[in-house]
């Protein structure tokens, strides 16, 4: 059976993350990753005109990476699964448009990243792809500019803001061996306990998390200590520990193996407030931090929780609250392909 | 969907958890920096009387036109942001939160041209203060006219 329980899939067939490529803006690169990833800016622009094709470059840059690395062509993946944070997913349209791959966009916000992975490795153990790129990108100017305010503008933000990841994280997924294996995927409902404040989604997305962590457990029946690493996308400083107090409060521990992306990206004395969000802070601290991590050796089965609000600013100003998702996707060490 | 008693129920059991904003803290340092913006103010209004020949009244206006092209610049070179992110309500209430709102406004949106990007949206989040402020004065007008007239 692939379907384990109500919401999770069990990959019958050996799926593999062949390669991953990724690629930040100047913040990410200062930070404690900084030597991960794959591709650097040293400036916000990315060399481009505008934020709009600053963000598409650096989409491009992670896919081109991805290919590099596995010495593929556009020509030799089936399907392109994209998304990123701007109205219509502009930076996967455009992208797709750029290299040819049939594409399906996807959007779950900043759950994009697992959302995509979890599909793609979906259509590949169903034998309707040979090779699927999964990619996400976000960037914080654009961000800024479809969800809050101008970049420039000087209006003061809480300090349980977070503060959006610029970067793309691309992942090559297919039945072709290599050294990490997809082996599950949970997919999150979608939860709202009620939180309107978009300067507080650490809060209105741990909910979510917990959700998806806890029905993955049971679903796969596993302890929580099963995993080397539970991460979450981008619950920041004041998401993970609610997401920790919820799953207590069911009798799961996570605290011994639980770190959040958003904590993960940056220095605490850089200028973050709670921390990252955004699809690419997941996106490349999974693909270019945790993937190493695993070929390594330091972790062997990790369960990667992208979560996601759903925000609209039309909804937040219609007082409505912001709904949340997470997805889970669990990565696994295959020692010469095993 | 979560019924309201459980959306309470969550509200009540992040609070603990959840930093509290230093209320008095960025009082301070919006008092402060408010506070320096205006004294700023009253030193080119006080250059314009003495170098110039401008009377207190006369100086308003090239006074606040210098303090607005301060910090357009400011909000240009990507200063007044940060200003804004330390001094709160400090940098935002002056004439020069003004002028950060309608420059940064025209920057963020100068990639969709001059017409329907700089000037549909210049002033996107000044337009509020504008509506209210025209309101405001005619509503406090008329009761001014009332008060002088029938009383």
């Amino acid at each position: 059976m692939n379907l384990q329980g109500r919401q999770t899939w069990k990959f019958t067939n050996s799926i593999y993350l062949n390669a991953a490529g990724t690629s930040v803006g100047p913040l990410e690169s200062e930070g404690p990753l900084g030597s991960f990833f794959d591709k650097t800016y040293s400036d916000l622009h990315c060399n481009q005109k505008n934020w709009e094709l600053a963000e598409r470059q650096l989409m491009e840059d992670a896919i081109d990476v991805c290919l590099k690395k596995t010495k593929l062509q556009p020509e030799d993946i089936n399907f392109l699964l994209a998304g990123d944070l701007l109205n219509q997913i502009v930076s996967a349209n455009y992208t797709a448009r750029g290299n040819g791959i049939p594409y399906l966009g996807v959007f779950g916000a900043c759950s994009t990243s697992m959302e995509s992975l979890a599909l793609g490795a979906l259509l590949v153990d169903g034998g309707y792809a040979n090779r699927v790129i999964a990619a996400v990108s976000s960037h914080n100017a654009t961000a800024e500019r479809q969800f809050r305010y101008p970049t420039e503008y000087g209006g003061q933000k809480p300090d349980t803001a977070t503060f959006t990841v610029t970067g793309a994280g691309a992942a090559l997924v297919s039945k072709e061996v290599s050294d990490i294996k997809i082996t599950s995927a949970t997919i999150g409902k979608v939860v709202d306990l009620g939180i309107k404040d978009p300067f507080d989604m650490g809060s209105a997305m741990a909910p979510a998390a917990a959700d998806t962590i806890a029905a993955h457990l049971k679903e796969m029946n596993v302890a929580a200590d099963e995993y080397d690493l539970i991460a979450t996308g981008d619950l920041s400083g004041v998401g993970a520990p609610i997401v920790k107090m919820l799953l207590k409060e069911q009798g799961i521990d996570i605290s011994d193996n639980h770190r959040d992306c958003g904590l993960m990206i940056y220095r605490p004395d850089q200028p973050v407030f709670a921390g990252g969000s955004g699809c690419a802070c997941s996106a490349v601290v999974t693909y270019g931090y945790i993937l190493d991590e695993i070929r390594k050796g330091n972790l062997n089965k990790v369960l990667m929780v992208a979560t996601g609000a759903l925000l609209s600013p039309v909804m937040v100003q219609q007082k409505e609250s912001i709904p949340t998702v997470a997805h889970g996707v669990v990565l696994e060490r295959a020692e010469g392909g095993n | 969907m979560a019924t309201k008693e459980e959306q309470q129920a969550y509200a009540e059991k992040i609070k603990p958890i959840q930093p509290k904003p230093p209320y008095f803290i960025n009082c301070l340092k919006a008092f402060l920096i408010g506070g320096l913006i205006c004294l700023i103010g009253e030193a080119v209004q006080k250059f314009y009387m003495t170098y110039f020949n401008f009377s207190a009244e006369t100086a308003g206006n090239p006074t606040v036109a210098t303090l607005i092209l301060v910090a357009a610049l400011l909000t240009g070179l990507g200063v007044y942001d940060k200003i804004g992110q330390f001094a709160g309500a400090g940098s935002v209430v002056p004439v020069t939160g003004f002028a950060n709102a309608v420059t940064s406004a025209a920057l963020e949106h100068k990639s969709e041209g001059l017409v329907l990007g700089v000037a549909t949206n210049l002033f996107k989040l000044a337009g509020a203060v504008i509506v209210f402020g025209a309101v405001s004065a005619y509503i406090f007008g008329m009761i001014r006219y009332l008060f002088q007239h029938l009383m």
